[in-house]
């Protein structure tokens, strides 16, 4: 794109390392502006003079950018691409500019210069720490009208997107022996040195160049270039490197067990036009030998009155703003400081041309040749003097400036201000790799102490800020990292040639003077979560006295920045009122993730039809073809009923159950779980684990079987055949199938070793087509080749091989509807061809093929129980009618003692019972109560529950089953079943509702 | 995720490939039938719970499909060893955070 380019008054010309020829622009809040490439959002606003980016979270104060790096707390905007692409809480720091960006600020209506919820910042005396808890207590009424919503509207920053992620992202797993968190001249150097080696490293960097500090310090030299150039060409040498993979734009966010480290790669976030192809983020699942951490240090801001007024940035971010991109942050900037690094800030903004009238300096005697050197150049340096609070309101206007111990105060008019407390080790990774931090009470600082998984950390994060000893230090790591990792490692050469660098002198952690306790201002500790000084003092006088309890009232730390600048100033300030100690107080702990990480990068591929396999019958597009609807059944999609034209699934239903007494439906039952059980003690393992008998079952014979769990309850049931003397066909319940295998598994393996079995799921070998009716016989017979389907030949509860349609079967003669049929396996792959034969001469019949509500409504009527929905777990045989399926003569079964105890043996169980309605018409609830006065008072003893229940059309009358106290006893009961509107009266009964002879089965 | 290691396959492999499965080293008794509700009790229904080294089974049900037993201290949710059914139990103490100073 090709335009004028407009005018940016804080570019410095000559300044950066962006090149002024290469000109874009993005949009915020409406406005359009000019921006360089390689600019973030920060930088091109600041290039534009816009401090003013957003309002506070609780008080609505106006609201600037702190500070140039993933540390940023205030400047947290919504980054629009397209009306899809809209992600809310970007650090404006992070975000680099593409032709065409949308940025909004967030948190204020109507507008950001003029907004209302700003009425927060007057009214804050009544919105201290603790203000939600101690203010939406009562009375109770008032939470759901009042305060819940006034606090889901009040909560959160910015909008969630309102359309579907248009975007994909890529997720990868790696393995390295050598993990490098910081591309700075840490993790570069350490890097180099583990190369040599030949061990195979990952080195990331969450900025778009390596460099780290280097983006700012433009004084030391290394190898005799300056330290930035230095770092671009020390990546480049990494990345030709085969055993090296180099990533920028990556976030080590999480560090877990083991040497799993997560990363998150930002592939197009900084593109204008990404290449469809191209995935927004990678996820990095790494897992390393050896983990350097090489994540340097953050500076911390001076805690003192109004110190997040717009304008008022860190010293270091300020240097990055000026030597990196080439852009100052005022005109006129106040210097407040305990630290040297501002001083070299000051000078080199002085050096580009910008007015600093001021070092304000807290410390009585700084470094006389940092003080002389500013002094050459005009800058008035203040050493004993605090800024007691900067002025103005959308823009620091002023700093007002006094000896610190009492004094006159000095107005000095600015129109920026920098700052700097000193420096804070990033221990995040080392704190997330579960290592205890140890205290530098001389730096004030927390640092890497004990370790617990296989990590180093090296450079300003370990604590080494003297350039010469961060690069030893690296060196040294990498290379032992390289030796534990490769037995024999190639010979370590790398030598790098430091000049300059040494360490920066001063800190100070808690409220400045001016802030101290007493001070009734407003000195932010977090500015996200608009936490001040006074907020944590007055958490500790209320007693919460443990740091992590002082972070949970006031919320300090708890922002999307975790506190990267607040926690050593919050933790200073609790320790301060407590007069504790600060190692005694202690430091919150660190988690994952370090930054903020996409639900999209973490979801990745799972998602729509990748979220969870779906698995189809090998009939399924045949019963898409005959109309049916499916319902999900675990990850299987089963037909549930096959409505025909104007049909409704009642309508559906009633006429297949009604079809299949009559003459004859067909149903799918592929789904049911097969295994295998095969060997010379086979049917001695199925005799252990199921309650049957199973020594006598003779070859060609089912038999129902009940598995209980070694503590009595029903765990699955199925049909089992004995295929030869040696081996069985098991079947199970659909949903049962997995849990019912391991299950033999962990017994055949670990109690019962000694017998030779083995299992096998044949879950999806075989396709199994149930065919049930009247004329079931009739409608299989012409498919079926060497096997006698007469009632001599084949009764009921028995099976043989042989052929249908000309493909092997295992043809079961079984029934769970109560009507004369067949179970037909067939191998999978032949399932639909032996599905379309059998439906032609069904439909010819005048047949149906039935979905899972009919099999229900017709097992039911026959009183055939459900695992899972007529058993809960708490249910013995006996309980669920099935008694007779336990062996009264068996010596042992898994369950034999369980069913023994106490409490499954009393009088008074849950029963299996069936319920009529009394009116003729009322089809129950599932899962609804039961109770045995109609006018109990409330709350009535429950005495049972619904569990299964249907219209019945065979029977023309409503039908249920139910588990109902001593139910078994009390045939002929009236109960009541109370809903919301009304009470259903029931009467008790067996639970069969047709054919209780049996006879049908066996026609 | 932790990296487990199996004593069939002798890999190491993801923990998505295991499932945990309770306590070890409790013998089904062979007197099953004719236990009293406490002895039934306690083996059935009591656990050991511990906090630091616990033995404990785990199955390569996405691997090979065997059972095995781990030793595993539960604050530090580390693996000390993992071994076949059958084996006797290690002895194991607590193992102690290892104290490692920074590279220097």
């Amino acid at each position: 794109m090709s335009f004028a380019s407009q005018p940016q008054p804080n570019r410095i010309a000559g300044k950066g390392r962006l090149t002024p020829a290469n000109q874009t622009r993005f949009e915020f809040d409406g406005k359009i502006l000019g921006a360089l490439e390689g600019d973030t959002v920060a930088s091109a606003l600041i290039a534009n003079d816009i401090h003013l980016v957003g309002r506070s979270f609780k008080y609505h104060r106006p609201r600037g950018i702190v500070t140039a790096g993933p540390e940023e707390p205030n400047a947290l905007l919504g980054i629009k691409r397209n009306v899809a692409r809209h992600t809310p809480n970007i650090r404006a720091t992070t975000q680099e500019v593409f032709d065409g960006l949308q940025a909004t600020s967030q948190n204020r209506w109507p507008s950001l210069k003029f907004d209302i919820g700003e009425i927060n910042d007057v009214a804050s005396p009544f919105l201290s720490a603790g203000f939600y808890y101690k203010t939406f207590m009562w009375p109770r009424k008032a939470w759901d009208k009042l305060y819940e919503p006034f606090i889901r509207s009040a909560a959160g920053l910015g909008n969630a997107p309102e359309h579907e992620d248009p975007d994909h992202y890529s997720s990868q797993f790696a393995h390295c022996d050598v993990l490098i968190i910081g591309g700075g001249v840490a993790g570069l150097s350490a890097a180099l040195a583990a190369a040599q080696s030949g061990a195979n490293i990952i080195i990331c960097d969450e900025q778009a160049y390596f460099g780290g500090a280097f983006h700012f310090d433009v004084d030391p030299k290394i190898d005799g270039t300056n330290g930035f150039e230095w770092a671009q060409q020390a990546a480049a040498k990494l990345a030709a490197m085969d055993n090296v993979r180099v990533l920028n734009r990556t976030t080590a966010f999480g560090y877990y067990a083991q040497n799993f480290v997560g990363l998150v790669e930002r592939v197009t976030e900084h593109v204008s036009a990404p290449a469809a192809d191209m995935p927004r983020e990678r996820l990095w699942q790494v897992r390393a030998g050896k983990v350097i951490i090489a994540t340097g240090a953050i500076e911390r801001q001076m805690v003192f009155a109004n110190n997040d007024r717009p304008g008022i940035l860190l010293a270091g971010a300020a240097r990055t703003y000026l030597n990196h991109y080439g852009v100052a942050v005022g005109r006129t900037i106040g210097v407040y400081t305990a630290n040297d690094s501002a001083y070299a800030a000051a000078i080199d903004l002085k050096n580009a041309g910008v007015e600093v009238p001021a070092i304000v300096d807290v410390r009585e005697a700084p470094d006389s040749q940092l003080v002389a050197q500013a002094e050459a150049l005009g800058i008035r340096v203040l050493s004993g003097q605090a800024v007691t609070a900067a002025g103005g309101k959308q823009r620091v206007s002023s700093m007002s400036v006094a000896k610190i111990g009492g004094g006159s105060e000095q107005v000095i008019p600015v129109d920026a201000m920098i700052m700097s407390a000193g420096w804070t080790p990033s221990v995040h990774m080392f704190s997330q790799s579960r290592g205890k931090v140890k205290f530098d009470a001389a730096n004030n600082r927390f640092l890497p102490g004990t370790y617990v998984q296989d990590c180093v950390s090296v450079g300003a994060c370990n604590g080494t800020d003297d350039l010469t000893a961060i690069v030893d230090e690296a060196l040294n790591a990498g290379e032992a990292a390289a030796k534990a990792t490769k037995p024999k490692p190639r010979r370590n050469s790398v030598k790098i040639k430091v000049e300059g660098g040494a360490a920066w002198d001063g800190n100070m952690i808690g409220a400045a003077p001016g802030a101290e306790a007493g001070k009734v201002v407003k000195a932010f500790v977090d500015y996200q979560n608009d936490v001040t000084a006074k907020d944590i003092r007055l958490a500790v006088q209320e007693g919460f006295h443990s740091i992590e309890h002082v972070k949970r009232f006031t919320t300090n730390g708890m922002a999307t920045d975790q506190g990267k600048l607040s926690n050593m100033h919050g933790l200073a300030i609790a320790a301060e009122t407590l007069g504790k100690e600060i190692p005694e107080v202690g430091l919150t702990t660190f988690r994952a993730p370090y930054t903020p990480v996409t639900f999209g990068t973490i979801v990745n591929h799972s998602r729509g039809a990748l979220f969870d396999p779906t698995r189809t019958t090998p009939m399924h597009e045949s019963e898409v073809a005959l109309g049916a609807v499916f319902e999900d059944v675990g990850n299987w999609k089963r037909a549930w009923y096959y409505p025909r034209a104007g049909e409704d699934m009642h309508a559906a239903v009633n006429r297949e159950c009604k079809t299949v007494r009559d003459l004859v439906g067909m149903f799918d039952g592929s789904t049911l779980g097969k295994i295998e059980v095969v060997g010379p003690d086979a049917a001695k393992f199925l005799h252990l684990i199921y309650t049957n008998p199973f020594m006598k079952l003779g070859v060609g014979k089912l038999r129902y079987g009940i598995m209980c769990r070694e503590d009595g309850f029903i765990y699955d049931d199925g049909v089992v055949g004995r295929i030869a003397e040696d081996k069985f066909h098991v079947t199970t319940t659909t949903g049962g199938a997995p849990r019912v295998l391991n299950h033999m598994e962990d017994y055949l393996q670990t109690e019962f070793p000694d017998l030779d079995v083995w299992l096998t799921s044949t879950s999806e070998q075989w396709a199994v087509i149930a065919v049930q009716g009247p004329k079931a016989r009739e409608i299989v017979e012409p498919f079926v080749e060497g096997i006698d389907l007469s009632n001599e030949a084949l009764p009921h509860m028995s099976m043989a091989t042989g052929k249908i349609c000309g493909v092997p079967t295992r043809l079961m003669r079984m029934s769970f509807t109560g009507e004369a049929g067949y179970e037909i396996n067939v191998p999978a792959d032949h399932g639909r061809m032996v599905w379309d034969a059998l439906y032609e001469r069904v439909e010819a019949a005048g047949g149906c093929a039935y979905g899972t509500e009919t099999m229900h409504v017709l097992r039911a009527e026959k009183g055939f129980i459900i695992v899972g929905q007529d058993t809960d777990g708490t249910v013995t045989p006996y309980d669920a009618g099935v008694g007779w399926a336990v062996g009264k003569k068996k010596e042992d079964f898994v369950g034999i003692r369980g069913l023994k105890r106490p409490d499954l043996v009393a009088s008074g169980r849950r029963q299996l019972v069936g319920l009529k309605s009394k009116d003729g018409k009322m089809v129950l609830e599932e899962g609804a109560q039961i109770v045995a006065e109609r006018d109990a008072t409330v709350p009535p003893k429950m005495i049972g529950w619904v569990s299964s229940s249907y219209w019945s059309e065979n029977l023309g009358a409503p039908i249920a089953l139910a588990l109902i106290e001593g139910g078994s006893d009390r045939i002929g009961e009236t109960l009541f079943v109370p809903m919301p509107d009304t009470t259903i009266e029931v009467e008790i009964c067996k639970p069969v509702f047709v054919d209780e002879e049996g006879g049908r089965v066996h026609g | 995720m932790l990296l487990i290691h199996c004593p069939y396959c002798d890999e190491e492999r993801p923990e998505l490939e295991f499932a945990h499965a309770g306590e070890a080293h409790l013998v089904r008794p062979a007197n099953m039938a004719d236990m009293t509700d406490e002895e039934f009790a306690s083996y059935f229904f009591y656990r050991e719970n511990t906090k630091g080294v616990a033995f404990e089974r785990w199955r390569h049900v996405h691997g090979c499909g065997r059972f095995f037993n781990a030793a595993r201290d539960t604050v530090s949710d580390k693996f000390l060893k993992t071994y076949k059914v059958g084996e006797p139990k290690p002895k194991i103490a607590a193992a102690a955070p290892k104290k490692t100073q920074a590279a220097s």
